[in-house]
């Protein structure tokens, strides 16, 4: 992934990364909208019991998906049958990857297609064991930096990210807010001085305005909230709607 | 050395702990662990600490001998007596520290979680004293269940917030209170109610409890001439049987942790990582964090502390467990033997002892009474009528 993106940058375009609740009703749909409608890559959340990086609407999502019978192993094997021509990338809790075993679920990432893993619950100084099988699986591991680091992590955690470099948009959990944080540029600013890995906004970019306005600083941004409400509210087709309205901004 | 020495550099008791937390909460923690570690070895906190803990929670609690009881069970009952602490139970140890280091790091705003109520109680009733703000997270079934420590906080003027998500027990008070300090964290510290949680809480809150076990050890000199040969604790997190246990646990003592049946997490062996920690977790086949089922809501909880897992997995303590029956047995006979009614939590490990005693012929054993039962009587009497 982190190839391509630097390509993509390098050609000028920015990142759109919407994200989706594995396991929700319609998820596959959704997954084949947002490709169609100008994603350049897809994080699919695997749902987890206790998501604590997660506000009310992807919580609400996860839960249905639990309720419906969504498992790790069950979303990884759909996602191998999604024929989508952009890269895959999966959220996930620590849990799901220590309860599988660090080789184990590098392994079945890999045979699913999916090319970059998202854990927010693992720190950098947590996060070695995972990365190494991760990396010798060929999986990258999306860090994430937060407002509250110290300039002396940040280039720390951009060491040992591939794929992209999340950059935490703000102080709390994912969740549409009605202004775009004065955090968000101020970290991405602070993270593009110390790395030339992708640095993408997540967590509080609400909507079409707000990612435009993340972009001045930013080489993308990652979706989640705003978008899974759409698709709770109405399917597919208006999410897939939603993301082309964000697609055009982001392109002005 | 101690085997309740320091954890290692990254909060490890052997391979349990850890600090598997949201990056935001990252540099939180460490400055927590800093601030404690400089308080700690700072004679005028120490000094500071030991005043209120005297002076306000009522330390030292006393040790009171059950006559009836003991003989009745053909063995010598010992009880510490942490219910008779300002607010009626343990809890008041680690939030009364909690709350002095807070003040030290200029934070303003305590959040906590609560499953039972006394470590809300403990928490508002220290932003009381020190004039802070606090929010209490619980969750909406223990909001039901023990009604009166809901108001008994909103009095001492905190806000309560019933959640709602997951189980809706003490595991979803803690996520909630996690995402409340997430977006709060620059002016907030998160009083955590047990020996769980992100390093540096598990070592922290023990160290704090600590004292349960120090001054029992001396009272049982003092009175006994010997240490006891059995030390009994209930365990949710586990921190008031981290307390009494640090006292004798580099000495003979048979420790001894009791768990519902319905949240034997340490039973079941299997570790998993949540709420901070590496411990063993009562999950499924997928990793995903069951629930618990107990009558006690202190004890409602899939996981447990990681000294726990480390003290089980080296084999020094063990950790059986209670049924819900078994523990409203216990909870009367405490009641009409000794007239002490004690809280449901540590009514399991009277309820333990009760099962074993025929094993502890003739034998020492000290339960710590980790708080009492007024906040469980409203629920007793639903029960009882049935
Ligand atoms: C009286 C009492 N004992 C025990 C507990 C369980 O906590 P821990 O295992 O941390 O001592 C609680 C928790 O609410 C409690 O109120």
């Amino acid at each position: 992934m982190e190839t391509e993106f630097r390509a993509k940058r390098a050609a000028g375009r920015k990142l759109l990364v919407p994200y989706i609740t594995g396991g929700y009703p319609g998820w596959q749909d959704a997954v084949r909208a947002c490709a169609a409608a100008g994603a350049d890559a897809i994080e699919i959340g695997i749902p987890f019991s206790d998501p604590v990086m997660d506000g009310p609407i992807i919580q609400q999502a996860s839960q249905a998906a639990l309720e419906g019978g969504a498992t790790p192993v069950n979303i990884l094997h759909e996602i191998r049958s999604l024929d989508v021509s952009i890269p895959i990338a999966v959220m996930l809790y620590y849990n799901t990857v220590h309860h599988a075993g660090h080789e184990r679920f590098a392994a079945q990432l890999r045979s699913a297609g999916v090319v970059a893993a998202i854990v927010p619950d693992l720190p950098l100084e947590e996060a070695g064991p995972w990365c190494e099988a991760a990396d010798a699986a060929g999986v990258e591991t999306v860090m994430l930096a937060a407002p509250t680091a110290p300039d002396e992590r940040l280039p720390r955690v951009a060491a040992r990210s591939r794929g992209f470099l999340y950059s935490v948009g703000l102080l709390g959990v994912t969740g549409e807010r009605t202004e775009l944080a004065a955090t968000a540029a101020a970290l991405a600013v602070r993270l593009k001085a110390v790395t030339d890995v992708p640095v993408l906004i997540g967590v509080g970019v609400s909507n079409a305005a707000q990612a435009k306005e993340a972009v001045q600083v930013a080489d993308g941004v990652v979706m989640g909230a705003s978008v899974v409400r759409r698709l709770i509210e109405g399917g597919a087709e208006a999410m897939g709607e939603y993301i082309a309205e964000v697609r055009r901004a982001i392109d002005e | 050395m101690s085997l309740m020495a320091e954890p290692s550099a990254s909060g490890r008791f052997g391979e349990f702990g850890g600090r598997y937390v949201p990056e935001t909460l990252v540099p939180a923690c460490q400055e927590l662990e800093a601030s404690f570690i400089e308080a700690w070895a700072d004679p005028v906190f120490r000094a500071e600490l030991d005043d209120v803990l005297r002076t306000y929670a009522g330390r030292p609690s006393i040790l009171t001998e059950c006559k009836q009881l003991g003989a009745k069970l053909g063995l010598r009952l010992v009880l510490k007596r942490e219910d008779l602490n300002h607010t009626g139970s343990h809890k008041i140890n680690n939030v009364l520290g909690q709350a002095l280091l807070a003040k030290r790091m200029g934070k303003k705003r305590l959040v906590a979680e609560t499953g039972a109520g006394q470590h809300g109680v403990a928490s508002a009733t220290a932003a009381a004293l020190f004039g802070m703000e606090c929010k209490v997270y619980m969750g909406a079934v223990d909001v039901e269940r023990q009604a009166l420590n809901v108001f008994r906080m909103k009095l001492l003027g905190s806000e309560v917030e019933a959640v709602h998500s997951g189980s809706r027990t003490l595991k979803d008070a803690v996520n909630e209170a996690m995402r409340d300090w997430v977006a709060t964290v620059e002016t907030t510290h998160y009083c955590l109610g047990s020996v769980m949680g992100p390093h540096p809480y598990p070592w922290m809150v023990r160290e704090f409890h600590r004292v349960i076990g120090q001054e029992a050890r001396a009272q049982c000199i003092e009175e006994f001439g010997d240490v006891p040969d059995v030390v009994v604790a209930c365990v949710g997190g586990g921190s008031n049987a981290i307390g009494i246990f640090s006292g004798f646990v580099d000495d003979r003592s048979r420790l001894v942790g009791v768990e519902p049946a319905g949240g034997a997490a340490v039973s079941r062996a299997q570790p998993g990582v949540v709420h901070g920690m590496r411990s063993y977790l009562m999950q499924d086949e997928y990793g995903q964090v069951q629930e618990a089922h107990s009558i006690s809501a202190g004890l409602d909880y899939p996981g447990v502390g990681p000294e726990h897992s480390y003290l089980a997995s080296i084999g020094r303590a063990e950790y059986p467990n209670v049924t819900d029956a078994e523990v409203i047995a216990a909870f009367q006979l405490l009641a009409r033997t000794e007239g002490i009614i004690p809280a449901l939590e540590c009514a399991h490990a009277l309820a333990w002892i009760v099962r074993a005693a025929p094993t502890m012929q003739g034998q020492t054993v000290l339960m710590n009474l980790s708080g009492r039962g007024d906040k469980d009587v409203a629920q007793m009497m639903d029960v009882l009528a049935k």
